[in-house]
């Protein structure tokens, strides 16, 4: 397979839309806000600054080892801009991808294209759900510590930076005190023009007792086309709260997709992150959790569909600064054809953070002899009682578990798939929605299918 | 084409090493056969043999199901051409329900494009399930996953009387299993005996065959059939114990 390459020969629509490196991007970025206040311009500039300066990763560099970065990821790309109104249309009518949520938003090429209230039940009891600009306009006390604060610390500094200084669009969840959601609210984030980045953006600020639950979902609306996704997901557990956030990225496979995620988990608190892999021809996803109070409870689960010439770059981060918090990270990978996997983690357990349990597992399946499973596992304790673990395996299908299906009368390729699937359910299980959980079934299924075509 | 599995001078092995040794042993349906023998005998090869195992190499011989060799198909057609194995240890699947197994078992069992009743069948599963004392909550638990050496062998009995077999092949079934489990499993068993269906059980012990009586005995040792006989001779084994088997062998040879 020839490596795909970003240009795109359509581009010519819009012949004023400058490169993603050009300091009109920026310019146009910054417009695109209105009012926006003066510590956003600074902080905004201060990113792009670090943008222009910061070189391109590369595999020399410890967190990039193993990953194959392309030179030219940047180039001949322009933010995305928006879509026509037959596109919006088009897409707003392909985005009921969960019917029972609690509201919606629906973004493509940037631009909000389509939205459903949040449940009145919950804006009573002063939950906001809302796009970045209205968060801008209407909570700026509120989101002025957070937005754009997060650093990135697993490599992608540049990447983190370009988002900052471009991001336009995204959506902004507050849950107030003591208020508890059970129905997600849901974000949806199309690509839809070729050689255009996109640039989701996820700030949920839960307060001390709330239940929260946000699912983000990324799409293609053209299987084909060149894409560049750069998105941010920040996300504060406050003390005793219950926060679950869900994202599903499933870009098509002609897509450089960059995903930093940084959870803050405050004392008490239960933080859950189910992370779907299937498309990219590129995907790094950095996902750091810092556990800030004592008696957090944190947990990361991911699964990954990899296949043809895909590369799944996974870098996690947990760290432990307060005793008696748990952490539980679950990555299950499974490998077709020439794609690779990369995971590497680390866990790190400050002096302080005393009776932590720490967890780290990295399950690989490799289902051709072609794919290539790297796994990096590390530990950094510096307290002296804890329990952590981590482990990494990587193994094929089990011939005798394939055996006993065989002989049940099932087909070869049916067992196969049959195993796969059973392997994904141990994530699958903790997505807790059965809505939701039927939809990843389907799309890891479709994703076979589509495959053994 | 005669209703019967007709094994005939099959030799099997396994690395290289010979197992199976010019084995001959004739089943027909409506019939319950024990194959008896000490430990390392060759039964539980002959069992995988029989399924399709791509472990075992086939050297010789012939393995007729109602006329058709078997020796050359995949272990799914083998299971869908009408043959059921109990398996000695059945295998842990972890993420796929028991529910699910046996309906994607039974899908294959039906042209393309043809989907199963998943009322009749739900219906079906759960009578049988009553009837091998298995908690209906089963059904979307991973297959034998956490169960007991009792819940593995009432799954197994669970699977092969949904699959509805011409032949069932059971190995060591009575391994692991207390005396009630053991009723229950024989009780299934004999409920599915049938003029349309051949039983070959397969078992180190008599006391199975005390709950599912044979029709016929055979003796297995290094890899044959040495002798065959009625009912009594599986008590005459259990009173004389293997250690004859060998001093007659000695004698032949």
């Amino acid at each position: 397979m020839a490596q795909p390459t970003l240009i795109d020969n359509d581009a010519s629509e819009s012949p004023a839309r400058p490169e993603l490196q050009h300091q009109d991007a920026f310019e146009q970025a910054i417009a695109a806000l209105p009012d926006q206040p003066d510590w956003l311009i600074e902080r905004r500039q201060k990113a792009w600054d670090a943008f222009q300066t910061l070189p391109l990763p590369s595999r020399k560099d410890e967190q990039w080892r193993f990953a194959t970065l392309n030179r030219n990821v940047l180039n001949q790309i322009v933010p995305g801009n928006g879509v026509d109104a037959e596109t919006a249309d088009r897409l707003a009518s392909r985005s009921s991808f969960i019917a029972d949520h609690a509201g919606q938003y629906v973004f493509a090429d940037n631009q909000l294209i389509d939205s459903t209230p949040l449940d009145p039940e919950l804006a009573e009891k002063g939950v906001r759900f809302v796009n970045l600009e209205t968060a801008l306009r209407d909570h700026t006390d509120l989101i002025e510590p957070i937005f754009l604060q997060a650093q990135a610390e697993l490599g992608s500094e540049k990447f983190v930076a370009l988002h900052k200084a471009l991001v336009t669009n995204g959506t902004f969840l507050f849950v107030p005190r003591g208020v508890e959601m059970s129905k997600p609210v849901v974000a949806v984030y199309w690509s839809s023009a070729a050689s255009t980045a996109v640039f989701p953006h996820t700030l949920i600020l839960a307060e001390d007792n709330t239940s929260v639950n946000l699912v983000d979902i990324f799409l293609s609306d053209n299987p084909e086309a060149a894409g560049f996704a750069c998105s941010m997901a920040n996300i504060h557990g406050g003390a005793n709260s219950r926060v679950m956030r869900k994202v599903v990225q499933d870009w098509n496979e002609n897509t450089f997709s960059f995903q930093n995620d940084l959870t803050i988990a405050e004392r008490d608190s239960v933080v859950k992150n189910v992370a779907v892999n299937i498309g990219a021809l590129k995907s790094r996803y950095e996902n750091m959790c810092r556990i800030v109070g004592p008696g957090a409870d944190v947990k990361m689960y991911s699964l990954t569909v990899g296949e043809k010439h895909q590369e799944f770059d996974q870098r996690t981060l947990q760290v432990h600064e307060a005793p008696h918090a748990t952490s539980d990270l679950l990555y299950k990978n499974s490998l077709m054809d020439e794609c690779r996997t990369i995971f590497s983690g680390l866990i790190v357990v400050d002096d302080e953070a005393q009776q932590t349990d720490a967890y780290q597992t990295n399950r690989n399946l490799l289902l051709d002899h072609t794919a290539e499973a790297n796994s990096l596992p590390g530990l950094e304790i510096k307290a002296n009682d804890v329990k952590c673990s981590h482990g990494a395996t990587t193994a094929r299908l089990e011939e005798e578990e394939l055996f006993y299906l065989m002989a049940r009368g099932i087909p070869e390729r049916t067992a196969k798939r049959l195993l796969v699937f059973g392997f994904f359910e141990e994530i699958i299980e903790k997505v807790s929605n059965q809505e939701l959980a039927e939809k990843i079934r389907d799309i890891v299924h479709h994703k076979f299918t589509r495959h053994q075509a | 084409m005669s209703n019967q599995l007709e094994i005939k001078h099959l030799n099997a092995s396994i690395e290289g090493k010979a197992i199976l040794n010019n084995l001959n042993l004739t089943l027909p349906q409506g019939e319950v056969h024990a194959i008896m023998g000490p430990n390392g005998t060759g039964k539980s090869t002959l069992a995988k043999v029989l399924a399709g195992h791509e472990d075992y190499e086939v050297d010789g011989g012939e393995v007729l199901m109602n006329g058709e060799n078997i020796l050359e198909m995949e272990p799914d057609e083998i299971s869908r051409a009408g043959l059921f194995l109990a398996f000695q240890y059945p295998m842990e699947i972890a993420g796929v329900s028991i529910a699910n197994f046996i309906r994607a078992a039974l899908q294959a069992r039906l042209d393309e494009g043809e989907e199963l009743n998943a009322t009749q069948y739900y219906k079906e599963l759960y009578e049988k399930m009553d009837l091998l004392k298995i908690d209906r909550k089963f059904t979307s638990r991973s297959v034998n996953e956490g169960f007991s050496g009792g819940e593995k062998k009432r799954c197994e009995i669970l699977q092969m009387s949904m699959l509805n077999p011409n032949y069932c092949i059971m190995d060591e079934t009575d391994s692991g299993l207390d005396i009630d489990a053991l009723r229950v499993v024989a009780n299934g068993v004999n409920l599915m005996r049938g003029a349309d269906r051949g039983f070959l059980v397969i078992t180190h012990y008599q006391r199975l065959l005390e709950y599912i009586v044979p029709d016929v005995v055979h003796v297995m040792f290094n890899g044959s059939i040495v002798k065959t006989g009625g009912p009594e001779l599986a008590k005459e084994l259990e009173e004389r114990g293997y250690g004859w088997l060998e001093a007659e062998a000695a004698v032949t040879a």
